[in-house]
């Protein structure tokens, strides 16, 4: 996988003044340098990506996700440009009045209760996975099972071939990891992928069927169907933020799973406890952090904020805070009370919180029925990736 | 009615952003809309026996919409 971007950058000096979540160190292990700054400066800056702000306290955090007059979402990565005008994505890139509209044109078809029509296709899809290595007494896990789930089940959902997950995995590659630094691999890919889709949408514009690219298509706002162009900003938005998010979290379950023999052992004796268990990975592996423009000074947590600027809103960062979770860096897996920030907080509460909580459980279940013991192979090393997502990247595994 | 007292459950529509934290762990004492945000199931009371699910639900919601009523 393409991390080259790091190695040309220049090493952090202080994390205080000059932070940089694409530094090698944050990409391997970010806690530490998070549980510093909160006690130094919970609220840090960067001269780079054109000034930028850090906060690591669940209060900063929180703040700044509700206040949405000083903090924009017309820009919802931190990269080394910001070209003008940013690409519109609703409603992730929305802010009030408009907001509201796009995002409930998406929320009826990720409740609770259309997830629970999933399952049975979603614990297949695990077993097919694991028909395919289990046999080998190792695989890798980031590569060959946790990366595949995601992608399928959303294919599943749109109703387009299982089997062009590769290509969706492709894009979303080239648009949340190299995109940060490469605006033309970036627009390629959202290219590529507006064309892939506009077939589809045409069809299924004149036929449409209970998919969900025809959901979408059948959807209005204030009586009026979406211009086609609009219907492929949201199935985009859906491939980008539903995919490498799940893998994501399913890859750091299974690591912790990996490495920690007692809380595997438990879950497999008290499956009662898979809900906090899921709700617990969520928190402690958090794998999105989102971003925010400057639109109008302000001051958060006592710090002076000035527009013009970016924040790295870390939600990662803040369900590590002390000051809100006890014990904040370990993993308890029946933890009772969590408010954990992993789908964000305030009106862009994740659309896909549902589903990924139900894969979450479903790939976690199915991996323990099958595969009960298996540990880190020491010989290969666990990778990570950059950016926006956090989560294993390789994930060696030895069964038995 | 425990002890005497009345114990009520109430989602503030204003705060909910229907995460779901409050009826995955109270089903009986919450349902949703057709956008997944949160409501009380009919009065709100809480019987006895959903006590420790409504503290629960309380001490899970990110938003702190979740608010109980002893009277
Ligand atoms: C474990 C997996 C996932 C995590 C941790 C996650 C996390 C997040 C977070 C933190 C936000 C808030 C963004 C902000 O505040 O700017 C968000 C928004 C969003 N997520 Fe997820 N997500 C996950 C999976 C999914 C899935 C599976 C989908 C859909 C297929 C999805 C679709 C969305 C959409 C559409 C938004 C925008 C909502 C809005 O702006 O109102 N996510 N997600
Ligand atoms: S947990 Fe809180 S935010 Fe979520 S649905 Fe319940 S009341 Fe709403």
């Amino acid at each position: 996988m393409a991390q080259d971007t790091t190695r040309t950058r220049p090493p952090v000096t202080d994390w205080t003044t000059d932070w940089d979540h694409l530094d090698p160190n944050w990409r391997d292990n970010p806690y530490p340098i998070w549980d510093d700054l909160r006690e130094k400066c919970p609220i840090a800056h960067t001269k780079r990506f054109l000034g930028a702000y850090l906060p690591t306290s669940y209060a900063a955090v929180k703040a700044i996700a509700y206040d949405t007059k000083s903090f924009s979402s017309r820009r919802v990565v931190v990269r080394e440009v910001r070209p003008e005008p940013p690409m519109p994505s609703p409603p992730i890139s929305s802010d009030p009045p408009h907001h509201k509209p796009a995002k409930q044109l998406l929320l009826p078809p990720f409740t609770p209760d259309e997830m629970k029509k999933l399952e049975p296709r979603a614990r297949a899809i695990c077993n097919e996975l694991i028909d395919k290595f289990i046999a080998d007494g190792r695989c890798d896990a980031a590569q060959m099972y946790t990366r595949h789930i995601p992608v399928r089940v959303i294919a599943h959902m749109l109703d387009v071939p299982e089997s062009d997950g590769d290509q969706f995995i492709q894009w979303i590659h080239e648009i949340l990891e190299l995109g940060i630094t490469n605006d033309e691999i970036l627009m390629k890919a959202v290219h590529e992928m507006s064309m892939y889709f506009a077939g589809y949408v045409e069809a299924r514009t004149r036929k449409p069927g209970d998919d969900l690219i025809s959901r979408i298509i059948m959807a209005r706002q204030d009586g009026k169907p979406l211009p086609p162009q609009e219907v492929l900003g949201m199935i985009r938005l859906l491939l980008i933020a539903g995919i490498d998010t799940t893998w994501s979290a399913i890859g750091s379950s299974l690591w912790h799973l990996a490495k920690t023999p007692s809380d595997r052992q438990r879950l497999i004796d008290e499956p009662k406890l898979m809900p906090t268990a899921i709700e617990e990975f969520l928190r402690a592996y958090a794998p999105v952090t989102m971003a925010r423009e400057v639109v109008q000074d302000t001051v958060i947590e006592g710090c002076p904020i000035k527009a013009g600027n970016m924040v790295l809103l870390s939600f990662p960062a803040a369900n590590r805070d002390p000051a809100m979770f006890p014990e904040a860096n370990k993993v308890i897996i029946d933890r009772q009370e969590n408010r954990h920030s992993a789908f964000g907080l305030g009106i862009h509460r994740c659309v896909g919180s549902n589903l990924a909580r139900l894969e979450m459980t479903v790939a976690i279940e199915e991996w323990l029925k099958r595969i009960p013991e298996f540990r880190l192979d020491p010989a290969i090393p666990v990778t990570w990736s950059e950016g926006t997502v956090r989560g294993p990247r390789q994930l060696p595994f030895i069964f038995g | 009615m425990t002890g005497g007292k009345v114990v009520r459950v109430r989602v503030d529509p204003e705060k909910c952003q229907g995460h779901n934290r409050c009826k995955a762990l109270a089903p009986a004492l919450f349902e949703l809309d057709e956008y997944g945000n949160s409501k009380e199931i009919g009065d709100g009371i809480v019987p006895e026996d959903q006590l420790e699910a409504a503290y629960l639900a309380r001490a899970n919601c990110p938003e702190m919409a979740v608010e109980i009523i002893e009277e």
